[in-house]
């Protein structure tokens, strides 16, 4: 069996003194949609800052695809395929759509820095901007300025400037955050389609859109996980149900 | 996908360049005093120089105090090639040195660029201005290599003459630096169309999000930072060749100060905004020089004004007017234009009245000061009165007519926007 698309081996953080994270332990499969749950300031976001190497971790070690990366940069860690989108929009706001979305295609096409390419003759680069642009649905903006866009779009292109570049360990934070019912509908459709077949991991608020989308879900409280294991699991699970106590954990509330 | 892959150039902008070269071409037979000539070489100095400054400002928004140390290597390196010619005769044409200092300017930015484009913002702010006052107090404390407060001097006039060119007469000087000033720009908007120049401009807006997306923005910093080097230090090879004389001066803050005023009084969000600004400013400061001894106070105060009320430069203002133009809606501003003319002429004789007063005062010469066709006599309290009721009166006015230009303005963008919504 091949090795975790992303594994957690007893991951601490602490800002000072304070401890956000408190010996976390996770393994994804490759190909999974996996979903982090848990109430506010459990840590999730740091989670996913201590995975894409946004923190350096306090201790614990961190592996993609079976290779440490723990000590590595951000740029490093995107490099070897895993990428990230933000919980507060996170583009590229003077540039266009199209030249957001190109951007995150720029090294993964092997172009790096060079100063000898012209872009407008870089028929992959732009071909795969194009086709990016046309499956988070901005085709129609492609030449808006990225910061003038309705926050949906702009979610949009973050996600579209996330999974640009072919990564194949896709974190999520928060994308549905702030939408209304049938932007999140849509927002889980794109998900669906531009994940296909990538590992996903995602943190959700919006329960519906988590038991929808994951295969298995893993519930942080306090910088601990309490539990893992598929949405039927988490729903039967007495210490979740108790986390979770008063948010009214039930069938109803997310079909 | 039925996209088709541009030509290597654009018709429109082949006309561009086209048009650009024969200005540069044609110029100097129209205008062909020796004042002009040298205004003219001293501007296409200062378009390199000022283009290469917004490679880290307006594409990468790395503001430097201190550009003028790659400015002023490339010239020192540049003139002491050119006395080690002159002395032994080396192979390296005259025409090709400004490259000697490019090269120097492109060392000065791997070795200077290490340092200072860890970070952006502040601290990159402050690392240029420190890194500049370092050179430049070196420069002092080193007469051998900086010349000391003489500087260096050479003669550009070596060797064999090719095709009959020795670059003595100005002229010659003059194509010698069009022409490294056609390549230059070129070259410099080329770089925008690259990976390394769009990734520039990501850096500049979110260096974060362009770690997500696989680059390091230290690593795009400095290549910006190098390749800046690089340029500039062409600008001041050609300048040392120039004036066949380079001084520490070169390489100091007036001359780091200058280039920050000619890019931004011209507009760092476009790439030809340094270009106005360089012609501008080059001209104004010969042209205000000549006039007024308080040239550099008037320099000050029309930075100011830029700053404080078109912060996107000469270009910024150009393309606004152009989007009226395009939309055939130009005429309905002008009516607005109009009212505001006289209190801003107002203002203007106002402030100059006042300024040169002063001047002319603090001389304690005893002639009355000549202006706008009048002899003033500083001394008498009427004249001060009047110059400030003046100034008072057309500020006041410029304050109580602005609003027809803003409303004027208001109304022809949203009726563009109604159109294009529609």
């Amino acid at each position: 069996m091949s090795a975790p698309a992303l594994q957690l081996t007893d991951v601490q953080k602490s800002f000072g003194q304070t401890l956000i994270i408190n010996g976390v332990n996770l393994s994804v499969p490759q190909g999974e949609r996996h979903a982090i749950i848990g109430p506010n300031g459990a840590g999730k976001s740091t989670l996913f800052n201590l995975a894409s190497a946004r923190f350096p971790v306090s201790s614990g070690d961190i592996r993609l695809k079976g290779e440490s990366v723990a000590s590595l940069k951000p740029h490093q860690i995107n490099r070897r395929g895993l990428s990230r989108s933000f919980q507060v929009t996170n583009i590229f706001t003077n540039l266009s759509v199209f030249e957001n979305v190109r951007c995150s295609v720029l090294w993964s096409l092997n172009y790096k820095y060079s100063f000898w390419h012209r872009l407008a003759a870089l028929r992959d680069a732009n071909q795969q901007a194009h086709r990016v642009i046309g499956e988070i649905g901005l085709a129609h903006r492609s030449d808006t300025v990225a910061g003038v866009l309705s926050y949906a779009e702009q979610r949009a292109l973050e996600i579209g400037i996330t999974i640009a570049g072919g990564a194949d360990v896709i974190l999520l934070d928060e994308p549905t955050a702030g939408m209304s019912k049938s932007e999140t509908r849509d927002a889980v459709a794109l998900i669906r389609r531009v994940t296909e077949g990538k590992t996903l991991i995602m943190v959700e608020h919006d329960m519906s859109v988590v038991f929808d989308l994951a295969d298995r879900i893993s519930v942080l409280v306090y910088g601990e996980i309490i539990a893992t294991g598929t949405p039927a699991e988490i729903r039967a699970n007495r210490a979740v149900q108790e986390a979770y106590l008063g948010t009214s954990f039930t069938e109803e509330n997310h079909d | 996908m039925n996209e088709v892959v541009p030509p290597l150039l654009h018709r429109r902008r082949l006309y561009l360049w086209g048009a650009l070269a024969l200005v540069m071409i044609v110029l100097p037979l129209v205008f062909n005093k020796g004042f002009a000539l040298s205004l003219m070489c001293q501007i296409s100095i200062m378009v390199i120089f000022s283009l290469s400054y917004n490679m880290l400002l307006g594409n990468t928004g790395l503001l430097s105090f201190g550009h003028a140390v790659y400015f002023g290597t490339g010239a020192f390196a540049t003139m002491h090639a050119l006395n080690l010619l002159g002395k032994a005769g080396m192979p390296l044409p005259v025409s090709l040195l400004p490259l000697v200092g490019g090269t120097a300017g492109l060392l000065g930015g791997l070795l200077f660029g290490y340092v200072s484009t860890k970070r952006a913002g502040t601290t990159f702010a402050m690392i240029s201005l420190g890194i500049g006052e370092l050179v430049a107090s070196a420069s002092l404390m080193f007469p051998a290599v900086f010349g000391g407060e003489g500087g260096v001097s050479g003669n550009r006039v070596i060797g064999k003459a090719v095709f009959g060119v020795t670059f003595g007469p100005q002229i010659e000087m003059y194509y010698l630096i069009a022409a490294w000033a056609f390549v230059s720009i070129v070259a410099m908007f080329a770089l925008t169309q690259t990976p390394l120049g769009r990734m520039a401009n990501a850096v500049r807006d979110n260096p974060e999000r362009a770690q997500f997306v696989g680059y390091d923005p230290e690593w795009v910093r400095y290549m910006m930072m190098i390749l800046a080097g690089f340029f500039a230090g062409i600008a001041g090879g050609l300048s040392a060749l120039n004036y066949e004389m380079v001084t520490a001066e070169t390489l100091g803050a007036w001359t780091s100060g200058v280039v920050l005023l000619m890019s931004f009084v011209g507009g760092i969000g476009f790439f030809y905004g340094p270009i106005i600004g360089a012609v501008l400013i080059s001209m104004l400061a010969i042209g205000v020089a000549g006039v007024t001894k308080a040239w550099l106070f008037y320099f000050g105060l029309f930075f100011l004004t830029m700053v404080l009320y078109a912060p996107g430069g000469i270009a910024s203002l150009l393309t606004m007017h152009k989007r009226l133009w395009n939309a055939g809606q130009l005429l309905k501003v002008m009516p607005a234009y109009a009212v505001v003319a006289l209190p801003l002429l107002l203002t203007f004789g106002g402030v100059v009245s006042l300024v040169e007063m002063a001047y002319h005062h603090a001389e304690g010469v005893d002639t009355p000061l000549q202006m706008f066709g009048a002899a003033i006599d500083v001394e008498s309290a009427a004249s001060w009165l009047a110059a400030m009721v003046g100034l008072a009166a057309g500020l006041f006015l410029l304050k109580l007519t602005w609003r027809r230009v803003s409303e004027a303005w208001r109304q022809v963008l949203a009726g563009l926007e109604g159109k294009g919504a529609a």
